[in-house]
């Protein structure tokens, strides 16, 4: 399942996006943030429990904040670049 | 199908709904048939649905008091209402929506992501693929299979521009019913262009301005609701649409967004099942997939 | 040295600065309501009463803000940036990144001792980072805006309130105060959010010491007290920092007389 954290408002869209098909729970994303924005969650699919990597609740409304320094347009952070499964994405549209 | 209602408490007004009850009185059960409840604490509504061998049996819809389980025990009881069936008949029940580890009978608790699609998958069929959620304070794009397995997913709760709140706010501010303003949207003869900003907080000051400038309410309101559409409308992009394509939520009873928003992605929606006539009320989806995932649940702990 | 007058065209209030042998001469500000360019008009003239000045002594009077293309009678425009930078410099000479937060929107300028703009950023079109946050927490508090900065002072803690839409935060302290949440420790929630967003949108500039915070928002001290703690720098606030857009303006409009 592709879940996208973040938001789309008046000023742009701001997502970072995490496939937990793909997530094999490594938790490299996780230590690599320069703003411990990131988490490992427990996913109910097909009938499992999985654990999975996230972006926090205290980051996922703020994102555009929490991420801009990481410049996510380039799809090239430290999140994208560390994870070997490519389960993370960015997309970041600011107006 | 029997049909027991409760005395309205309020006036009805569009998304202020009814509470009730409904057991199907052609369907009954035995003592070998897997039976599993559904139980969905939101913070508006907590409803109640009873599978049989994953056919439904009964459901319940009612308000959400200020504690969890006791709406979860209030809505269990009421389903269970003209059932013939105890609490310990459920083989199996999940709990789901804002209140799900609150739900104090439940087996497992399970997101209401994936209880809603793999609900609207039992309501609508499985041509369903794309689900657009617009409740009052959070909008959900929902992308799902054929077994309504969630394959994407977004969820807005950071902007109110779209959810209910933020059209309450608007619809207070041009002085006009909530339960009118679909209908006064699509009143004008030319639909306007979109306001320019979504910001709910920054939109009063431009519809105040367009009002001094001249234009009628309805003008005003359409184009509000057109930017609201638009925004709605880049969500599901977002998650990409594939038909069939459902709106649930309250929302999805204002006729102006909806029109508007078939009409921005090109796509009609498929029509809701309107309960005051026997169909199955998609406010009570994630009740649905909830006792859905619980009979999957059983049988699978049954080694099946 | 001429006599000029910026106009700093606001979303909310207009704001005039006359300056008058390289000093301020008078300020005067209006709401902007639907005629923003009536309310310029009568701002200027209620500056130029005050600096007992006549209309035709101002050589050059330049435009700034949201509206500045609906200023009367100006000879050009100067970016809010630009008018930040020169305006920041001026007021104190070891100003190298100015905070300017107003009812509507906010920005960071990072500039050099000229005061000259070297590169900024803007937030923009989400009334959560901006002015119009406070006014409408405020409102729900039923509290008066200029009495949330004393009240926040008062609080330890920040109550727990969503900060990333004003419509859902204004929800948020209904229910707060129905629970008989404190109303400092909300009215501190309401300054650390804002101080929050500000924060992060200075850190993608990076800081260059001192940092001055001006815009009409800078007024509260509630907010400086939230921004200070979430910086971790000493802030430097000008008196009547709503003007700074103006009199940035102004000085713009005497270095080009000059030039």
């Amino acid at each position: 399942m592709i879940t996208h954290y973040g938001y789309i408002d008046g000023s742009g869209e701001y997502f970072i996006i995490i496939d937990s098909d793909k997530c094999n729970g490594c938790r490299k994303c996780v230590e690599k943030c320069p703003q411990n924005a990131m988490e490992m969650v427990t996913e109910f699919i097909d009938l499992e429990d999985k654990t999975v990597a996230a972006i926090s609740e205290t980051h996922r409304k703020k994102i555009r904040y929490t991420c801009a320094e990481c410049k996510p347009q380039n799809n090239k952070t430290p999140c994208v670049l560390e994870c070997k499964q490519s389960a993370v994405s960015c997309v970041w549209k600011p107006l | 199908m029997r049909i027991m209602t409760e005395q309205p408490k309020t006036t009805i007004e569009y998304w202020r709904w009814q509470e009730y009850h409904r057991v199907r009185s052609d369907r009954s059960w035995k003592n070998k048939d897997v039976i599993t409840a559904g139980i969905d604490v939101g913070s508006v509504g907590s409803k109640a649905a009873i599978m049989i061998d994953g056919d439904i049996y009964a459901w319940a819809v009612t308000r959400t008091g200020s504690n969890s389980p006791d709406s979860a025990k209030k809505v269990l009881g009421m389903v269970l209402q003209d059932t013939d069936l105890n609490p310990s008949d459920i083989q199996y029940t999940v709990g789901t929506g804002y209140g799900r580890v609150n739900v104090p009978m439940a087996n497992k608790a399970i997101t209401e992501i994936a209880c809603h699609a793999k609900g609207a998958n039992y309501i609508w069929g499985p041509s369903v693929r794309t689900i657009l959620d617009v409740g009052g304070q959070d909008i959900k794009a929902i992308r799902c299979d054929e077994t309504g397995r969630v394959t994407s997913f977004l969820m807005n709760d950071k902007c109110a521009a779209g959810t209910g709140r933020g059209m309450e706010v608007f619809a207070d501010l041009l002085q006009i019913p909530i339960e009118d303003i679909g209908k006064v949207s699509l009143s004008i003869d030319e639909e306007p262009p979109p306001v320019s900003c979504t910001c709910v907080a920054f939109a009063k000051t431009e519809a105040i301005g367009l009002l001094r400038k001249g234009w009628s309410r309805e003008k005003v309101l359409a184009a509000y609701t057109r930017a609201m559409a638009i925004r709605m409308a880049n969500l599901v992009n977002r998650v990409g649409l594939e038909k069939e394509f459902v709106i649930t939520g309250g929302q999805s009873k204002n006729m102006g967004i909806v029109s508007r928003i078939e009409n921005i992605l090109g796509v009609k929606t498929l029509p809701s099942p309107n309960w005051r006539e026997g169909g199955l009320d998609p406010m009570i989806a994630g009740a649905a997939g909830a006792a859905l995932l619980g009979k999957a649940l059983y049988l699978k702990s049954q080694g099946s | 040295m001429p006599t000029t007058a910026g106009i700093d065209m606001g979303i909310q209030t207009v704001k005039v600065v006359i300056l008058k042998d390289g000093a301020v001469a008078a300020r005067a500000k209006a709401a902007s309501g639907f005629e923003p360019a009536k309310a310029a008009e009568q701002a200027f003239d209620e500056a130029l009463k005050s600096a007992k000045i006549p209309k035709e002594q101002v050589t050059q009077i330049l435009a700034t803000g949201s509206g500045m293309d609906m200023a009367p009678n100006s000879n050009g425009n100067v970016s809010m940036m630009g008018a930040d930078a020169k305006a920041g410099v001026y007021l104190f000479p070891t100003a190298r990144t100015i905070v300017d937060v107003g009812a509507e929107e906010a920005r960071a300028v990072k500039c050099d001792e000229r005061g000259i703009m070297i590169d900024f950023v803007v937030n923009e079109r989400c009334a959560a980072g901006a002015g119009t946050f406070i006014e409408a927490m405020a409102r729900a508090l039923e509290v008066k805006l200029e009495d949330m900065g004393p009240l926040s002072l008062k609080a330890e803690r920040a109550s727990p309130i969503n900060a990333s839409c004003v419509i859902f935060g204004e929800s948020d302290v209904v229910s707060l105060i129905h629970r008989q949440e404190s109303k400092p420790e909300i009215a501190r929630a309401v300054f650390d959010a804002m101080a929050d967003r500000v924060s992060s949108m200075v850190h993608r500039l990076g800081i260059n010491l001192d940092v001055i915070v001006v815009g009409g928002v800078a007024k509260d001290i509630g907010f400086i007290e939230s921004l200070k703690r979430k910086l971790g720098v000493n802030l430097l606030v000008p008196e009547y920092p709503e003007y700074v857009g103006a009199l940035g303006a102004a000085l713009t409009a005497a270095g080009r007389v000059k030039g």
